[in-house]
């Protein structure tokens, strides 16, 4: 143990169960490899039990040394975790650099009431693990991560939340099994069919392959499933609580100021149903290394649902501005016959937004604020056609919205308009960011008070002040009519 | 809406047409010379003609290419942000915040330092910010480093 900290901290430990678990998931792909070669029986049975027995020998020594070495302390401004036997690995986060603290839950972990904590520090380039603690054990420690984070005595419970949608198990499966990887197989089965009844032969050489196709199909619905099973969105003031999952469970908060762009989905077949799926990107790490661009962390806000409740998810994370949507000229259908039907873009003052897309509509909204750059771009046949491509690119790897062949003077005034107003936006926004930032020094409440005079706060929804509902929309100079309750909006004139 | 402007469209250094144009003597000087005396080895003296005739032919091309390449490459330093313009078939334009910068960096491979060449890159939190300018005075590309930095310290803006 290393000497010299300090006498206060009190460490402890994970949970005695953890090696089992890390082990049950390792073990899993061994036994299946057993069962198999087993049931194939090539090899001479009792050499190969030696090396099996070797291995879950070597895994639990492993598993119980890493137990034995691993501790953790949190002194309500620091966790530290320690590890290594050989090679000493002291971490320590300090919790005002914490981006976000995820509950993970393996099915073994979650049926010996385990769970993982996972918590992500910003310029770290991989998550942090506490795996395992007891469930109550890593709710609490994440709670007085959270508390201290936003400067509260850790003793603070954490801030409840306003459960804003559930997503039905019958949609889900109704979605997953709509998607296009489905329809290809049906279209397979139904060539199968006409094949067979042309040559059996041919059609038995075919459906060996179709199987492997199948199954690697069925794995993917049954990932998604898994992964989305019983998804709940609930609304914090520290940002969006998403929790998921059928065998595995994943909690996590999405923060709200880290929100990049926010896409919507809709393909082909849920357009039937009138369903779309949101999408966040979030900025990751700051850009490392010569490639340049930080990563980016795409995250569903909601994976199926209605129009509407993608509305008011929208309308939480990037306020509810809509700007006016232009489509481009007639010329356009001949550079992109197949996604004319979809193209329009707009903007305003905060906000731009893009819709493009083939078969599936994709509809991309970016705060102007967000924007890294503005580009313009032009191949030979929009030249030729007179259009040109405006990009709004926000961090990470080719996101952001695209102003797909407009006309080039539209194009032209777009790219110093767009630039112009992004300042505009970044501005307004670091203004209120020192506000804020003065205002919490002081040690007002929370919830921001506008301030009379130039337009200097961005707009959004804040707490009323007049406290007659839960939000109501400020924008930008003055408090308006629209107030929300619950994730519904209405209009109260006071 | 106006904009500012606070200097004209800067080209690049017309080393860097040299340079263009040395790499390019170069290599059509190794191509000739092998497919010539080849085609003249095979006993047709009429090959060998056409084999470097077809060569020169190649190195007119690419230096047209690269001139008009040359030609449009420009950029605007502008009080608040960094335009950079590019492209012959595929034209682009790409402006870039000083505030949203986060680093500068400047590189000179060997062929370009023979030459006294830099090359300046912008990069920004977004992967698709596009902002390159090669072929840069060693003087110049330090000025632009330091105004660039200097500027986005001043202006930096967070995710």
């Amino acid at each position: 143990m290393i000497a010299g900290g300090s006498p206060a901290v009190g460490w402890k430990r994970l949970h005695p169960l953890s090696p089992v678990v890390r082990l049950g998931r390792g073990l899993l792909p061994v036994l299946v490899l057993v069962g198999l070669s087993s049931v194939q029986g090539h090899h001479s049975p009792s050499s190969q039990y030696v090396i099996w027995i070797a291995l879950v020998v070597f895994g639990v020594v492993f598993g119980v040394v890493h137990w034995l070495v691993t501790r953790w302390a949190f002194d309500g401004t620091t966790l530290r975790i320690e590890t290594g036997l050989l090679r000493r690995d002291s971490q320590q986060l300090p919790v005002a650099r914490i981006q976000a603290v995820d509950l993970v839950q393996p099915f073994a972990a979650r049926v010996l009431g385990l769970a993982e904590l996972r918590i992500r520090v910003a310029g770290a380039k991989a998550a942090h693990h506490l795996s395992y603690l007891s469930e109550p054990e890593a709710s609490d420690l994440r709670a007085r991560l959270l508390a201290v984070h936003h400067g509260l005595d850790q003793s603070v419970p954490e801030p409840d939340e306003r459960p804003v949608a559930v997503i039905p198990t019958g949609r889900l499966l109704g979605s997953v099994l709509l998607s296009a990887s489905t329809l290809g197989a049906l279209v397979f089965v139904a060539l199968l069919a006409v094949l067979s009844s042309v040559s059996t032969a041919a059609a038995a050489a075919v459906a060996g392959s179709l199987l492997v196709y199948l199954i690697g199909i069925g794995q993917g619905i049954w990932r998604r499933f898994n992964e989305q099973y019983q998804f709940t969105v609930a609304l914090a003031p520290d940002g969006i609580r998403v929790r998921r999952g059928l065998l595995s469970t994943v909690s996590e908060t999405i923060p709200i100021r880290r929100v990049q762009a926010v896409r919507q989905i809709e393909p082909l077949l849920w357009r039937l149903f009138g369903w779309c799926r949101l999408e966040v990107d979030l900025a990751g790490m700051p850009g490392h290394g010569r490639s340049g661009g930080g990563g980016r962390v795409t995250k569903a806000l909601l994976p199926v649902g209605p129009h509407q409740s993608a509305a008011v998810l929208r309308q939480v994370v990037i306020g509810s501005i809509e700007p006016p949507l232009s489509e481009p000229p007639r010329q356009a259908r001949l550079k992109a016959p197949l996604s004319y039907h979809f193209l329009a873009a707009g903007h305003d003052g905060v906000m731009a937004v893009a819709v493009t897309g083939r078969v599936q509509r994709v509809t991309c909204w970016v705060p102007l604020e967000k924007a890294q750059s503005v580009r313009r771009v032009q191949g030979p046949v929009q030249r030729a056609l007179h259009l040109a491509t405006v990009h709004v690119d926000v961090a990470g790897r080719r996101v952001g919205a695209k102003f797909r062949d407009r006309a080039v003077d539209e194009a032209d005034r777009l790219v110093q308009e767009l630039a112009l107003l992004s300042r505009g936006a970044r501005r307004r926004v670091s203004v209120e960011d020192t506000l804020a930032g003065v205002r919490s020094a002081s040690g007002s409440p929370d919830g921001l008070t506008p301030v009379a005079g130039p337009p200097v706060t961005a707009p959004g929804w804040f707490a009323d002040p007049a406290g007659h509902h839960q939000a109501r929309y400020f924008d930008g100079r003055d408090w308006t009519e629209h107030v929300a309750d619950d994730g519904v909006t209405s209009v109260d004139r006071r | 809406m106006t904009i500012t402007r606070s200097a004209e469209w800067k080209p690049l250094s017309r080393t860097l047409m040299k340079m263009r144009f040395t790499e390019i003597a170069v290599v059509g000087v190794v191509a000739a010379a092998t497919a010539g005396p080849a085609a003249w080895s095979a006993g047709d003296p009429g090959a060998a003609v056409a084999a470097v005739a077809a060569v020169v032919v190649c190195c007119g091309a690419a230096w047209w290419f690269v001139h008009n390449r040359f030609r449009a490459w420009g950029y605007l330093e502008r009080d608040e942000d960094l335009e950079v313009r590019r492209g012959v078939m595929v034209q682009r334009l790409s402006v870039v915040p000083y505030g949203r910068m986060q680093f500068v960096e400047i590189t000179a491979g060997p062929v370009e330092r023979l030459f006294g060449l830099a090359t300046v890159r912008l990069h920004t939190a977004a992967a698709a910010s596009d902002a390159r300018i090669p072929g840069l005075d060693p003087q110049e590309a330090s000025r632009l480093r330091d105004r660039l930095a200097a500027l986005g310290e001043a202006k930096a803006a967070g995710l």
